[in-house]
């Protein structure tokens, strides 16, 4: 099952370089790794999906806190959660063809963002599934370039758990919620041991 | 240069003098290590780092000791910290100097030792240039350091050696490198020693979940056969006297990992030898057949379990550790408990009722009859287990034992009983050769009132060989008992077993070490007998300074018991001699 793991960074110098150096030793598989600004200054996040199947996503967000300048990491893949991926996609068009890309491309809510004689560049902003699906489609008419930034994730709702947090709660760190305080360990207190 | 020792007074006028002044960086880092209590460094001049020598003789109350290699400068800190039990800080330049750092950060990353690294770097103009001596030290070393600073701003120098020495001290203890270019040490600015930290993403858990504590106690009161296991973590804690509660508040034989070594008195009658790939039978047995096994400060390493699947495979496991990651990493955890071993043993102690497990503890008595871990070979063999018996009854076991890396290590591990606390010093987990000797410097010089014996083999001894002159030079009084059998000894060992006595480039062969050890003017001594072995030992013990004692062991003595890499106690090879 793939995973997708939200986590809130001090943006300081060499912080990206600190996490996939991480990843990298620890031999986890990484499927996509987005990084960018959020609503606080100094704080960037990053959006991680990690094939549950090849790694144990426990330890990756085990050790993802184990970086100083990891201030929390969430896996919203139970959450109620918008997940998007975009992509920039330029395809070959003639006479013929651009009429139908282009409404290829209305149909599932792309935008042609630049023309040119012999191609059109699309942009597609959906869940991964969806923009495979027209990857596929629209293949082809023979793709000639494309890029996608991979997987950013946000939770439903107004308390959503990857908020990040303001100074006043970083200078108040007992109010930031532990790891291990929320997850849920069954243990055995009936059975006989061994 | 003589050195005085700076008074109370000197400290308090100095650090009164210096908050609000205008200062140059290699001030302001002096400054900040008296801050931080530091009274000795273990480093070697270059290049960039030449600002900060010219103004090191103004501060007296640092001890610069100069190590001939900066693998060594590591090491010394290492075992410095791990004597003194407080943060030990080395020293080097760029480049090349950094890079001979590397092992002996590793090697206190991975056995959790609080050290400090500074290192000089090229002026940030050009930084990323490929100047002189430049290397991407930030780069190199992030991922064998607990967090690692590139200082760019004289500004931030002082804020980032107070958290350099917050990081390296709490929570799991580790390696803090701070990289500092040249023009950083030149540049002024005024120096205001910050009091508090502010490390959001940093706030290690001590006091274990009380619901979890529960849980753990309730197994461990339901035990039929429990066992302790206990590593460096119980010593790091400083909680011996904690486990000691709770192992005789419920009869809980405790076992120890060879970095557990002294965390729990070997005299007492709970206690159980190392277990592991070279560890005691009967310590194997009651972790095969124990039904709750109790991790505290240890990590499951694979030379302690072997083949993980048959890894304890009757009990419900408890793991204790501050480190959450290593809960769940080797081994199945059924009652993980994140938090300090201290912390969390006060806490189990009064959940956990009084008990007896006279059956348990019978059964493994009878392991230990069946399969002793500490017989010597029977005559007058001059074997190395017999050397480092002989350092145990000269020194009835208060001393330092700080190894290096090899067979030797098994044998100081097997064949001496720790019931000092803090007494055993080793590279465990990265096992770099040549730690013994500078480690063992570290370790005198944090405790010069202490016996520090380093035990270390004839291969690792050569790796770090050039600290004799160190020793020499500072006159620091370590002994060293050098086990000389001309062969890298467990490589040899492992060729032998597994790659049918094709010895392949494990004889060394070697110097004459006395004559070796004159030329560096340290006393030295040599055994080719048992008996003179003793001598020697009684000889280096009466002698006020350093002693090398070349102990020219049998050359092709194996350690055992042996559970080759994998295995499970059912693959354990026993003493040749034990096995009819």
């Amino acid at each position: 099952m793939k995973h997708t793991l939200v986590a809130l960074l001090e943006d300081k110098p060499g912080v990206l370089n600190r996490v996939v150096n991480m990843f990298s030793r620890r031999a986890f598989n990484i499927e996509s790794l987005t990084v960018g600004h959020t609503e606080q200054p100094h704080i960037s996040r990053m959006t991680v999906v990690v094939d549950g199947t090849n790694t144990d996503v426990e330890q990756v967000v085990k050790q993802l806190y184990k970086l100083i300048d990891v201030l929390k990491v969430s896996d919203v893949t139970q959450d109620k959660t918008v997940f998007r991926d975009l992509a920039l996609i330029k395809v070959s068009t003639n006479r013929d063809s651009r009429a139908e890309i282009v409404q290829l491309a209305q149909i599932v809510g792309a935008r042609v963002v630049d023309v040119a004689q012999d191609s059109v560049i699309l942009q597609m902003t959906d869940e991964e599934e969806a923009i495979d699906a027209f990857v596929a489609l629209i293949r082809p008419f023979g793709i000639k370039e494309m890029v996608r930034t991979g997987r950013v994730a946000m939770v439903r709702g107004a308390q959503g758990v990857t908020r990040a947090p303001s100074f006043e709660e970083l200078a108040h760190p007992t109010q930031r919620p532990r790891y291990e305080a929320r997850k849920k360990v069954p243990v055995d207190l009936t059975g006989e041991a061994g | 240069m003589a050195i005085r020792e700076p008074t109370r007074q000197d400290i308090q006028h100095r650090n009164g003098k210096a908050d609000g002044q205008r200062m140059s960086g290699a001030h302001i880092l002096c400054e900040s290590l008296i801050r931080e209590g530091v009274d000795t460094i273990f480093g070697h001049p270059g290049g960039v780092v030449l600002p900060l020598y010219n103004v090191l003789p103004d501060y007296p109350q640092i001890r610069h000791i100069l190590v001939r290699h900066e693998q060594a400068g590591a090491h010394a800190a290492d075992g410095y910290a791990r004597a003194g039990r407080r943060v030990g800080v080395c020293l080097a330049t760029s480049g090349p100097a950094a890079t001979n750092l590397v092992t002996g950060i590793t090697s206190a990353m991975m056995d959790s030792v609080p050290i400090v690294a500074i290192t000089g770097n090229v002026a940030t103009s050009v930084l990323g240039k490929d100047a002189f001596q430049e290397t991407d030290v930030f780069g190199i070393t992030m991922p064998i350091t607990k967090h690692n600073y590139l200082v760019t701003r004289v500004e931030d120098l002082a804020r980032t050696i107070k958290e350099a020495f917050h990081i390296a001290s709490t929570g799991r203890p580790g390696p803090v490198l701070v990289d500092i270019p040249k023009d950083v040490f030149i540049n002024e600015a005024t120096f205001h020693y910050p009091e508090t930290i502010n490390l959001p993403g940093y706030k290690p858990t001590l006091q274990g979940n009380a619901k979890q504590v529960k849980a753990a106690a309730h197994l461990i009161n339901q035990a039929k056969r429990p066992v302790i296991l206990a590593g460096h973590g119980v010593t790091i804690a400083q909680a011996r006297e904690e486990l000691v509660a709770l192992a005789e508040k419920a009869e809980i034989p405790v076992i120890t990992t060879l970095l557990g070594l002294s965390a729990f008195p070997e005299s007492h009658r709970l206690s159980l030898a190392m277990p592991g790939m070279h560890g005691a039978g009967y310590s194997n047995m009651a972790i095969n057949e124990c039904d709750v096994l109790v991790g505290i400060g240890q990590r499951f390493d694979d030379r302690v379990t072997g083949k993980v699947e048959a890894f304890a495979p009757k009990a419900k496991i408890i793991h204790v550790d501050v480190d959450p990651a290593e809960i769940g990493k080797n081994v199945r955890c059924d009652v993980p408990i994140v938090g300090d071993a201290r912390h969390v043993l006060r806490q189990l102690i009064p959940e956990v009722q009084p008990a007896e497990h006279k059956e348990w503890l019978e059964t493994i008595e009878g392991w230990k009859r069946e399969m002793p871990l500490t017989s010597l070979p029977p005559g007058s063999r001059f074997v190395p287990q017999v050397a480092v018996r002989a350092i145990w009854e000269a020194t009835k076991g208060d001393a330092i034992v700080v190894t290096d890396v090899g067979q030797h290590q098994m044998w100081a591990a097997q064949h001496f009983w720790y019931d000092k606390p803090y007494s055993f010093i080793s590279s465990g987990g990265l096992g770099a050769m040549g730690f013994g000797v500078p480690a063992a410097i570290g370790a005198k010089v944090a405790r010069p009132e202490e016996t520090v014996w380093a035990i270390v083999g004839d291969g690792g001894f050569q790796m770090t060989i050039q600290e004799l002159a160190t020793i020499a030079e500072e006159r620091i009084g370590v002994k060293i008992a050098l086990m000389n059998n001309g062969y890298l000894g467990m490589i040899r060992q492992w060729q032998e077993i597994f790659y049918n006595r094709r010895y392949s480039s494990a004889y060394l062969g070697g110097p004459d070490y006395v004559k070796l050890a004159d030329a560096y003017g340290i006393k030295a001594l040599r055994a080719q007998t048992r008996e003179q072995c003793r001598l020697v030992i009684e000889e280096a013990m009466a002698y006020d300074g350093p002693v090398l004692c070349d102990l020219q062991v049998e050359a092709e003595e194996n350690v055992y018991p042996m559970i080759p890499p994998g295995g499970s106690i059912q693959n354990m090879l026993l003493q040749p001699a034990d096995r009819d």
